[in-house]
């Protein structure tokens, strides 16, 4: 079922603060395998020019993603989760995350499509510092696939 | 934000030095803990395959995450990727075995921007098929 045109440019409210831990940010880099010592060794970030270790350019998806949630769980909206794939995702950064950060999120539908069954849903998370600076945006294309014999 | 690689010195079709990322179901639920997507089409086959899934696949911010080191590493400072996308066009699928899946990543200048910028246009396959499209990042090179 098509969604709801109203919801396009909604904004819901922003997310409690995430706090950016060093060894969160060690933990990603592992997982990814990524043992570029400016996630965690503090002096190598600081020879960067950075104030301490920064997270991997794709780290801050676990927080937008998140806080998307308030999105796809949104009963009004009525986006059928169990059908979503991750169709696209871009960043743009104004400085890299970096440990100590305390990030809010806020999200905002973009636009709401329907492709051959499909509901696809554009979601851009603005991510501010505890100072209220901008840190990076990300936007989110989730796909909520036809059901079957629809 | 320090880059090692110096604008003047790169021109349009650059190469940049390709690298494959090997992965397994253990990178995968390693992953899963630490992003904190514990999707279980991305660990559980049995799951998977009811969701018609041909296996367990990679999440493709793992993928997404693995293909920007190629720019990373070139770079020298992560810090220098001042914009990052992707389309997530086919899954990595990851067989139970003890080999996984590879992931090939290549990357050239697509083009000179402003401020020391360059976009990179990236390439990633898995099994012979492109993962990622219009897989791109800007950097701000020295």
């Amino acid at each position: 079922m098509a969604l709801d045109q109203s919801f396009v440019g909604r904004s819901y409210p922003p997310t409690d603060p995430y706090e950016v831990g060093r060894e969160k940010i060690r933990e990603f880099a592992e997982a990814v395998g990524d043992a570029n010592p400016a996630y965690t060794d503090p002096e190598a970030a600081k020879a960067l020019g950075h104030a301490d270790v920064i997270a991997p350019p794709t780290f801050v998806f676990a927080i937008t993603f998140k806080a998307a949630g308030q999105v796809v769980q949104d009963p009004q909206l009525g986006l059928d989760y169990s059908r979503v794939v991750h169709g696209d995702q871009k960043f743009a950064y104004k400085r890299p995350v970096r440990a100590g950060d305390r990030l809010t999120v806020t999200s905002t539908i973009e636009a709401i499509k329907s492709m051959a069954g499909n509901d696809i849903v554009d979601i851009r998370g603005d991510v501010h510092d505890e100072a209220g600076e901008h840190v990076v945006t990300a936007w989110t294309k989730l796909v909520a696939r036809a059901a079957e014999g629809a | 934000m320090t880059a090692k690689i110096s604008y003047d010195d790169v021109e349009v079709g650059t190469e940049l030095p390709a690298q494959a990322f090997g992965v397994t179901r253990a990178t995968l639920v390693q992953y899963a803990g630490a992003s904190g997507d514990f999707n279980p089409i991305h660990w559980n086959e049995k799951f998977a395959t009811e969701v018609g899934l041909p296996d367990v696949i990679a999440h493709g911010m793992f993928t997404m995450a693995e293909a920007i080191r190629v720019v990373t590493d070139w770079a020298g400072d992560p810090g220098a990727v001042v914009e990052y996308g992707v389309r997530f066009t086919k899954p990595v699928v990851v067989p139970n075995d003890d080999t996984g899946a590879t992931i090939e990543v290549s990357g050239k200048v697509g083009a000179k921007l402003d401020d020391n910028t360059v976009r990179v246009d990236l390439t990633a396959m898995s099994a012979g098929q492109k993962v990622l499209g219009m897989s791109r990042a800007v950097v701000r090179l020295a």
